[in-house]
């Protein structure tokens, strides 16, 4: 390592590293420019106030432990959230300042303090051609040696093996989970399932069910069952009532619906989002994640965003009661696709 | 060492020395000092944010460490008790208790939570714009090219890293996450359905998802990332650091201040500073506000929420992909097979792929790709200045555009009430911007790439302007120029500037297809190109102080002829 000066730092003084190929008509390196000496180097009032810059940034950081342990003792936590945010508040800027003023007290002291005469050291070559031809006489007394070479045999039984040893670390994973089988295929929707509110679980009369409003439906019993979360992951539904007129049912869907009274499912068909969205004016329902659109009036057909299928529709009817029900089970899968779905 | 037996035993005398021979003499400590002790770091503002990388990951294993303590990954039932009022007893899992309970219930929990999730974002910034630094700089060029790939599973590791934490709180946000990227999995071809089912341990969203992220996010990940981190870094101690073009360096040198004192207390300082930076961060601004959202269900959304930056532009792409076109076609297809009929949903699978798979394959193969084009095999210990390689900070930029658009994307609700548009336009709009945006950004970057250069070269020619006007004896009136010195010159006209190698022909004449493709690339890359000032042109522009210089003209082969 040699301290700076400008005899040093000739270009292009080794073959293994690239030296650009315009020598001739290239500018000489004028090397390292003179140092200049800094403020605090000449004058040693400048030195003195560098120095307690320094520890006052020290101090500071000082202040700032206490303060986040004023914020921490001394701050009780109730019940509001405002008593939560001063107390975060002084335990980070405790925090920041402790830090701060360490961080940015060493940083002055480097930059005005300590030495800035920049130094040269030369690089060296990363594989020189003596520890390449080394390590090759090595590797191959090594190889020799073990005979790997020399007995096939040996070999090729390890490689078979070394193989197959890793597989039942593979499959040991199988039970990571159960295969699908029909369970993406069906849900909780049954021949004759009342169709309630969700979260509560109250059933909805078709009277309640007036026009231009939405439910968001669970079907009866969800709250109780067991895999509650995956069920209802399948299982929601809106119900919307709209002017008779304005459905459109298609041939075999005419009396899936309930006087205007329709229900469709809940999860996008693009990538499973709860479509929430009810636009009443224009019967649009919208899927916040990505921004399906789904158009009611055409049996929830795709007419905007990333999804391609249309919402999966639940056929419903009214009980005795004059509650909803379910009149079977969705006739499709709900959500987003999967390879078997068919 | 040998000459140890040769020497007089070594006798300390104070207490400090005593302790220090002691430990020195079992772990051969004075031989770490000797090889490190004044080593020399080049240094430049922009080697800073590898640096903050790292020290962010020290603050993350820091507070997460803490997190663990009170964090349980837990996805049974139960009902809320604690202190925050809107939630007693609401039913919700654990796991997401448990995170309420660190923000409201343990002091400092909020704290530590913000400060993690804040250090989180930023890690995931400082390593990407690192690498862009790297890139733009022709860092990654031989023979640091295998540093540039460990450089890059390392911004696949922190994405990693940040999703599998984000979904930890399991509150209504991080679920729905989770639930977009069970439909993606399941649109995958044939083992999409096993991969969900193996990933949740059943149908989503089970009972076991939180506590295999819990494992991947607090051991599995950082491992790795550590692993990775220690290759990085004994590859930098091994190539030296690379350092920038100017007077007094050269590529077989290092020009810097030595570890001890300067460099290390600027680095040490440094993290001490990035940690002060993020605690007031943390202390003034929330950041997931977990409380606000509610625990995870299937059923409710909030609409107008975005993912974290770094995982925005995948649902960026999600929502640009149209799932139909037209009234009778739709990507997904339902394809006839003799067992029946399977679906293969292109509308999910070509966004959540494709512009993540033409990044990293980008990113990954860029050093040899960029080596194949310039049929450079040179060692490169020098950096360039992103203009001095316009074609090369094109494509970056070009990168960039194309990140940034899918990013927005993922916030085009928000674009459309906040510029009260229509969500369908900016979604068009966005649509061809994706296509549009990167070339455009590449043609426009490279232009001003070439417009900086020509500007060196004029500085380097004729000086400074300085703004003075100065009427000549002969009533002419010319701006003065201030001619700059020989070390600021050096800086100005010291690069590599390559030029379009034309494929030759072989032996019988002919051109090989790949040497065709070669030499379009090469054209694509150095056609449009300012050559450095030469010793010659510097002397012909003092000889001859107004008017154009021929030689200057004749060099710079801008193209378009
Ligand atoms: C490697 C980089 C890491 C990244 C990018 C990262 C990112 C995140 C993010 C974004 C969150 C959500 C924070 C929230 O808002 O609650 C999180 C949570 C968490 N992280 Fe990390 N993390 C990292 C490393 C670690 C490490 C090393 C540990 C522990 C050893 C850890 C432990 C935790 C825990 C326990 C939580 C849950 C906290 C809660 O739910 O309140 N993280 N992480
Ligand atoms: S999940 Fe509904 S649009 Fe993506």
């Amino acid at each position: 390592m040699i301290m700076a000066d400008s005899s040093n730092g000739a270009p292009g003084t080794s073959v293994t590293v690239a030296t650009p190929g315009r020598e001739l008509d290239e500018f000489e390196n004028p090397g390292l420019p003179p140092h200049r000496p800094r403020l605090a180097d000449r004058d040693p009032r400048a030195e003195k106030r560098a120095e307690r810059q320094v520890a006052l940034l020290f101090l500071i950081s000082v202040l700032g432990t206490l303060l986040f342990f004023a914020g921490y003792f001394f701050v009780p936590l109730n019940e509001t959230i405002e008593r939560l945010r001063l107390q975060n508040l002084m335990l980070g800027l405790g925090t920041a300042f402790a830090m701060l003023g360490i961080g940015v007290g060493i940083v002055h002291w480097a930059k005005t303090l300590m030495p800035d005469h920049e130094v040269t050291e030369s690089r060296h070559e990363i594989r020189p051609e003596k520890d390449r031809r080394d390590a090759e006489k090595i590797v191959n007394d090594i190889l020799d040696e073990s005979g790997i070479k020399r007995r096939p045999l040996i070999r090729n039984t390890l490689l078979g093996a070394a193989l197959l040893a890793p597989l039942p670390a593979i499959a040991i994973f199988r039970d990571l989970g159960p295969l699908p089988g029909n369970s993406l295929k069906h849900t909780m929707w049954d021949t004759g399932v009342r169709l309630t509110r969700d979260p509560s679980g109250t059933p909805i009369r078709a009277s309640d069910v007036t026009i231009g409003s939405a439910f968001h439906v669970i079907p009866e019993g969800l709250n109780e069952v067991e895999n509650k979360l995956e069920e209802k992951a399948k299982a929601v539904v809106l119900l919307m009532r709209l002017d008779p007129e304005e459905l459109n049912p298609s041939p075999g869907r005419e009396n899936w619906g309930y006087d205007g009274i329709v229900a469709y499912s809940k999860i996008c068909t693009h990538v499973g989002c709860p479509v929430a969205l009810y636009e009443q004016q224009t019967h649009h329902l919208l899927c916040p994640c990505h921004q399906s659109t789904f158009d009611l009036e055409q049996e929830c057909e795709v007419i905007f965003g990333p999804a391609a299928r249309p919402l999966p529709q639940l056929p419903i009817e009214v009980d005795d009661e004059g509650y909803l029900v379910a009149s079977s089970d969705f006739q499709e899968p709900v959500g987003p696709s999967f390879w078997e779905r068919g | 060492m040998s000459s140890s037996t040769t020497t007089q035993t070594y006798v300390p005398k104070t207490r400090v020395g005593k302790v220090t021979d002691y430990v020195d003499s079992r772990v051969g400590g004075s031989g770490i000092v000797k090889e490190f002790g004044r080593k020399i770091f080049p240094d430049h503002w922009t080697f800073m944010f590898g640096e903050v990388a790292l020290y962010t990951f020290v603050i993350l294993l820091i507070t997460g460490t803490f997190l663990t303590f009170f964090y349980d990954p837990s996805m049974a039932e139960t009902h809320y008790n604690g202190s925050y009022l809107p939630l007693r007893g609401v039913e919700m899992s654990v796991a997401y208790a448990s995170s309420l309970d660190i923000s409201f219930d343990v002091r400092g929990g909020l704290f530590m939570r913000q400060l993690h999730h804040w250090a989180a974002l930023l890690f995931a910034a400082s390593v990407a714009v690192h690498m862009l630094r790297v890139f733009f700089t022709g860092a990654f060029r031989r023979p640091r090219e295998f540093n540039w790939v460990v450089g890059c599973v390392l911004v696949i590791l922190s994405l990693a890293a940040g999703f599998t934490g984000y979904s930890l709180p399991d509150d209504l946000l991080s679920g729905n996450g989770l639930r977009i990227i069970d439909g993606v999995m399941k649109a995958i071809p044939v083992v999409g359905t096993y991969l969900s089912f193996f990933l949740f341990g059943g149908e989503f969203p089970g009972t076991m998802i939180i506590g295999r992220l819990y494992v991947l996010h607090i051991l599995l990940i950082p491992a790795v990332i550590l692993l990775m981190i220690g290759i990085h870094l004994f590859m930098v101690v091994l190539h030296k650091h690379s350092q920038f073009p100017g007077p007094g360096r050269t590529n077989t040198n290092v020009v810097g201040y030595p570890v001890g004192p300067v460099y290390a207390a600027k680095a040490g300082g440094f993290f001490f500073i990035v940690f002060g930076i993020l605690a007031a961060i943390a202390a003034a601004f929330t950041i997931n506000p977990i409380w606000n959202y509610g625990p995870y269900d299937p059923s409710p959304v909030s609409a107008g929420t975005q993912p974290d930056w770094y995982i925005g532009w995948v649902d960026g792409a999600l929502r640009l992909m149209p799932g139909t076109l037209g009234d009778n076609f739709d990507f997904e297809f339902m394809i006839p097979f003799p067992w029946g009929v399977n679906a293969l949903s292109l509308n999910v699978l070509v966004p959540a792929l494709v512009p993540a798979a033409i990044v990293f394959t980008l990113m990954f193969a860029w050093p040899w790709i960029e080596a194949w084009v310039t049929k450079d095999k040179r060692e490169h210990h020098l950096l360039d200045r992103p203009r001095n390689a316009p074609a090369r900070t094109g494509v970056g930029v070009a990168g960039i555009v194309f990140y940034c658009v899918l990013w927005a994307a993922a916030s085009s609700d928000l674009i459309a009430t906040h510029f009260l548009v229509s969500l369908n336009d900016v979604t068009y709009w966005l649509r061809a911007l994706v296509f549009i945006g990167p070339v455009l950004a590449f043609m426009v970057t490279r232009r001003i790439a070439l417009a900086l250069q020509r500007k060196d070269r004029e500085i380097a020619l004729h000086g400074r302007e300085t703004g003075r006007i100065v009427r000549l004896p002969h009533g002419e009136f010319i701006e003065v120029h201030e001619p700059v010195d020989d070390y600021k010159r050096y800086k100005l006209v010291s690069f590599d500037s390559p030029e379009v190698m034309v494929p030759k022909p072989d032996e019988n004449g002919k051109i090989s297809l790949l040497d065709k493709v070669h030499g379009r690339a090469s054209r694509f890359f150095f056609e449009d190109r300012v050559a450095p000032v030469t010793p010659k042109e510097l002397e012909a522009s003092h000889n001859d102080h107004h008017g154009e210089i021929a030689g200057a003209k004749d060099r710079e082969s801008i193209a378009s002829h």
